[in-house]
């Protein structure tokens, strides 16, 4: 088949401010082929996509559409040129059906006629072997079908060329198959397709080439098939990574959280936790996986004393003295009062562990604070344990003083895993710890947890990467709607049972 | 279609966010823009009144340091405006907005004034003026309380409930003069104990006022060190950033909003001792004079440090008081000194867009080539 250029960028640059978020990128991306763009956080992916799909304009550089020079002000100028992109977060209205959010929006002249649309839609379906219920409300659906009501959205206004925005990021391992299968069907019917992603296995699976920034950087284009994850990584990277994860065989078991019939409910008044019990061990790590909002959050909030539970226990087993203790209802101070040493790393780093608008020493104290007699702070401490963290963890900051919202990602998780651990916790929960961290730092992080292990604490970690969940954990607790839909040994399932698990009960489940 | 679309480019210009400045550059943009607005006055005098901008700008300062009663005035102005924008401070740092303050410390003078009339034969000075304080304060806190419990207890907008217990405040202060009308059918208060002088804040060195402003200045001093280096200031940065965040460390979140507003309505009770037992000896409507509102502004402007806020308050009144120099100086409208006061504010409030923000003008290289 002859090859012809949907899509070509030459010598892109954009800055915001003295950040370089572009620089002198080129990209080319062909009909009937998929072109992943491979890069760690921050390192211009999606500021790049932006500036095809009209949201930002690059300072320098031109964009080719089949070989004629274009200029994207618009979102609406890249429709008009046939460019097609699916966010990361979704963009639909709720109450409305699929048909409906599809042709909203649309301007034309025609007479509006809801059921030549649905026809319409499902034409594009069955073309590409989408599943769809035109007639379904959003608000009904799961987060892929909500996806797949994306890609119909702008395949239905006539795209050319497709750019996904992290498409696997929410997905089952099953989910994604559907998916690659679909972009599949769709290259061959000739379209170009970008996907934005950091997943390497996904990569490799899906896509012709790759093309890899490093820090805004253009670094290089690759053909799949002549590379392979490990030369992807150091291009990436920059340097070379190890993607091992050191998983020692846990010593010293013993129970140390008991977790009983929980139930509990969320602020609307639905309940998002039915039944859960599991036990929590010293020396361990148990990993929970699960699609997103499956009742994780309500999890760990009702352990660490955020979230009113209905029904059930929460036992803690001091690890001297092997007294029981519940900690049921009890408030974050009391329970720290009480002698559990509980650490949380919560998902919401910058909303709910840390205060972005504080520096490091600030934020440091937010465990500590109330410490000391008198009415003023005590600052010393802090700021000794600040500066260790930044040496230990190798934070990058221009020093102690500086506000944690203008460190990157990376560096605001290390600031909030390193207070978490100074406190020498018994438990340790975290929840997507390494979500939005370079390899670097997710590897930190990963070693970090296993340093705890060791050192026999007991450490929930709630993941999205279930190889990574697979490589780290001990064992793995699947939810599945706000119910436990088995726990089961890491070093013994396959990647397929999990992601099974996740969305269909098991027997036992039901009838539990 | 091929042709057309090259005929579209670049947006003219697109406004770009800009690493923070230093220190002595976002103070040149200030400054700068104040420059800029007094040409803009300038050309807006010439233009409305025909007179000689320098003249006018001179009498402003003439009007604000001309004399010295004058300069006793403006810093007796200036503290007490400086007293009710510390009083909303800890509020808003908390981001509970506070627009009652207004309301607060009018109940604070009315606690003061009826002080003044009921005991203000029977007791000692030395026992006087302190229980006139503690019944000031108490009120102020009433007023600054009842919204905070409600707020808390089942979350109501404190903006609405605060702004409505301004005008509970005003009613009462009505009601209350009808009762102590004195002289009978003049609707007013009149001086209070203006023979005894009961009540009132004693002169230090011969100037009546100075007592007032050393006051302030010394809670000036002690606002900034609260919220800065206390316990409870840091409690306040954290609820105020994120209530999420302070559940999670423990921190009662109900118990630091209530406190906090109590201290805000202390603080304006005293604000309405100050003006009422401290400088008009005598209680209206008016007493507190819309300061409440401006108070919101002088703590904004000054991003919520007390001690800039001597800065911003002491800009708005001079700003005032120039304004109402020319006045009568040039027998102008007020409206216009208003205007210009208006002017001023626009620009030295439209520079921080400018701190934290830049615009890029679309670059003019060639295209052809």
């Amino acid at each position: 088949m002859e090859t012809k250029t949907a899509l070509e960028l030459k010598n892109i640059t954009k800055t915001f401010g003295s950040v370089v978020a572009n620089k002198n990128v080129c990209l080319q991306v062909n009909k009937g082929e998929i072109l992943s763009i491979l890069g760690e956080n921050g390192s211009g992916k999606t500021t790049l996509m932006n500036m095809i799909s009209g949201i930002y304009f690059p300072d320098e550089g031109e964009i080719l559409i089949d070989g004629e020079e274009a200029v994207i002000r618009s979102p609406k100028d890249a429709f008009d040129h046939k460019i097609g992109m699916i966010h990361q977060h979704f963009k639909l209205v709720d109450v409305f059906t699929a048909t409906e959010n599809i042709i909203l929006g649309l301007n034309n002249e025609d007479k509006f006629d809801i059921k030549a649309a649905e026809k319409r839609v499902q034409e594009i379906a069955s073309k590409y072997a989408f599943v769809v219920d035109p007639e379904k409300k959003i608000y009904e659906m799961s987060v892929s079908e909500k996806q797949t009501v994306e890609i119909i959205r702008v395949l239905y206004r006539g795209a050319d060329i497709l750019i996904l925005d992290e498409p696997t990021a929410v997905l089952t391992p099953q989910e994604t198959e559907r998916l690659f299968e679909v972009l599949r069907n769709m290259r061959n019917d000739g379209k170009a397709i970008i996907i934005i992603t950091h997943k390497l296995n996904e990569v490799m699976e899906i896509s012709d080439r790759v093309l890899v920034l490093r820090k805004g950087e253009y670094i290089d284009t690759v053909k799949t098939a002549e590379t392979d994850e490990n030369k992807l990584t150091e291009m990436m990277v920059g340097k070379k990574v190890s993607l091992n994860i050191d998983r020692s065989e846990p010593e010293n078991v013993a129970d140390r959280l008991l977790v009983e019939h929980i139930n509990c409910m969320n602020r609307e008044g639905v309940p998002v936790l039915k039944d859960v019990s599991f036990t929590a061990r010293a020396g361990e790590i148990l990993g929970i996986a699960g699609i997103a909002g499956s009742g994780q959050r309500e999890l760990l909030e009702s352990i660490a004393g955020l979230q009113h539970i209905e029904m059930g226990k929460i036992l803690y087993i001091d690890p001297k003295t092997g007294e029981i203790e519940n900690l049921c209802d009890k408030s974050p101070v009391q329970i720290r009062d009480m002698g559990v040493r509980l650490s949380f790393v919560p998902e919401d780093r910058l909303g709910m562990g840390l205060v972005g608008n504080m520096d490091i020493v600030d934020n440091m104290m937010l465990r500590s604070y109330q410490k000391g007699k008198g009415a003023f702070l005590e600052r010393k401490a802090p700021k000794t344990l600040a500066e260790d963290i930044i040496n230990r963890l190798e934070v990058v900051t221009p020093d102690a003083n500086t506000p944690v919202r203008r460190l990157s990602g990376g560096n605001v998780q290390k600031v909030l895993v390193g207070r978490e651990i100074a406190s020498s916790p018994t438990v340790l929960m975290a929840a997507y710890p390494v979500r939005g961290l370079d390899i670097n730092s997710s590897y930190t992080i990963y070693n970090l947890l296993n340093e705890q292990k060791k050192r026999g604490v007991a450490v929930i970690l709630v993941g999205e990467d279930l190889d990574v969940l697979l490589e780290l954990c001990d064992r793995i607790m699947v939810l599945c709607g706000g119910k436990i839909n088995g726990i089961v040994d890491a070093r013994k399932t396959t990647k397929e049972e999990i992601g099974l698990r996740m969305t269909k009960l098991q027997k036992e489940a039901q009838e539990a | 279609m091929k042709n057309h679309e090259k005929i579209v480019r670049e947006p003219l210009m697109h406004v770009v966010k800009r690493d923070d400045l230093v220190w002595y550059k976002s103070w040149a943009v200030r400054l700068l823009a104040v420059v800029i607005a007094l040409i803009l006055c300038a050309f807006v005098i010439v233009l409305l009144t025909g007179y000689d901008p320098i003249r006018v700008y001179s009498s402003m300062i003439q009007g604000t340091f001309g004399t010295s009663r004058k300069i006793w005035n403006t810093l007796q102005r200036f503290s007490m405006l400086l007293c009710i924008s510390l009083a909303v401070t800890p509020a808003f740092k908390m981001r509970f907005w506070n627009i009652g303050a207004e309301g607060q410390a009018l109940v604070g003078g009315l606690a003061a004034a009826a002080c003044m009339i009921y005991f203000g034969k029977s007791l000692p000075v030395y026992l006087f003026i302190p229980i006139m304080a503690i019944a000031s304060i108490l009120a102020g806190i009433l007023w600054g309380v009842i919204p905070a419990y409600f707020k808390a207890k089942f979350n109501t907008n404190e903006t609405l409930f605060t702004l409505m217990m301004n005008y509970v405040a005003m009613q009462l202060v009505s009601f209350c003069i009808v009762f102590w009308e004195n002289p009978k059918d003049s609707n007013t208060v009149g001086v209070i104990n203006r023979a005894t002088e009961a009540g009132w804040m004693p002169e230090l060195f011969g100037q009546k006022y100075l007592l007032n402003i050393l006051i302030v200045l010394v809670l000036t001093v002690m606002m900034y060190i609260y919220l800065k280096y206390s316990k409870h200031g840091y409690e306040i940065s954290v609820v105020g950033e994120s209530e999420s965040t302070a559940k999670y460390i423990g921190i009662d979140v109900k118990k630091v909003i209530l406190r906090t507003m109590a201290l805000s309505g202390a603080l304006c009770g005293v604000t309405g001792l100050l003006l009422v037992a401290g400088t008009d000896h005598t209680i209206t409507t008016n007493t507190v004079g819309g300061m409440g509102f401006t108070a919101i502004m002088v703590s904004w402007l000054a991003k919520f440090n007390p001690i800039f806020m001597m800065l911003t308050s002491f800009l708005i009144i001079f700003l005032e008081r120039g304004a109402s120099e020319i006045a009568t100086v040039f027998q102008l409208n007020e409206s216009v000194s208003d205007i210009l006061t208006g002017i001023i504010l626009f620009f030295i409030i439209g520079s921080e867009f400018f701190i934290h923000y830049k615009i890029h003008f679309r670059a003019k290289h060639n295209k052809e080539a």
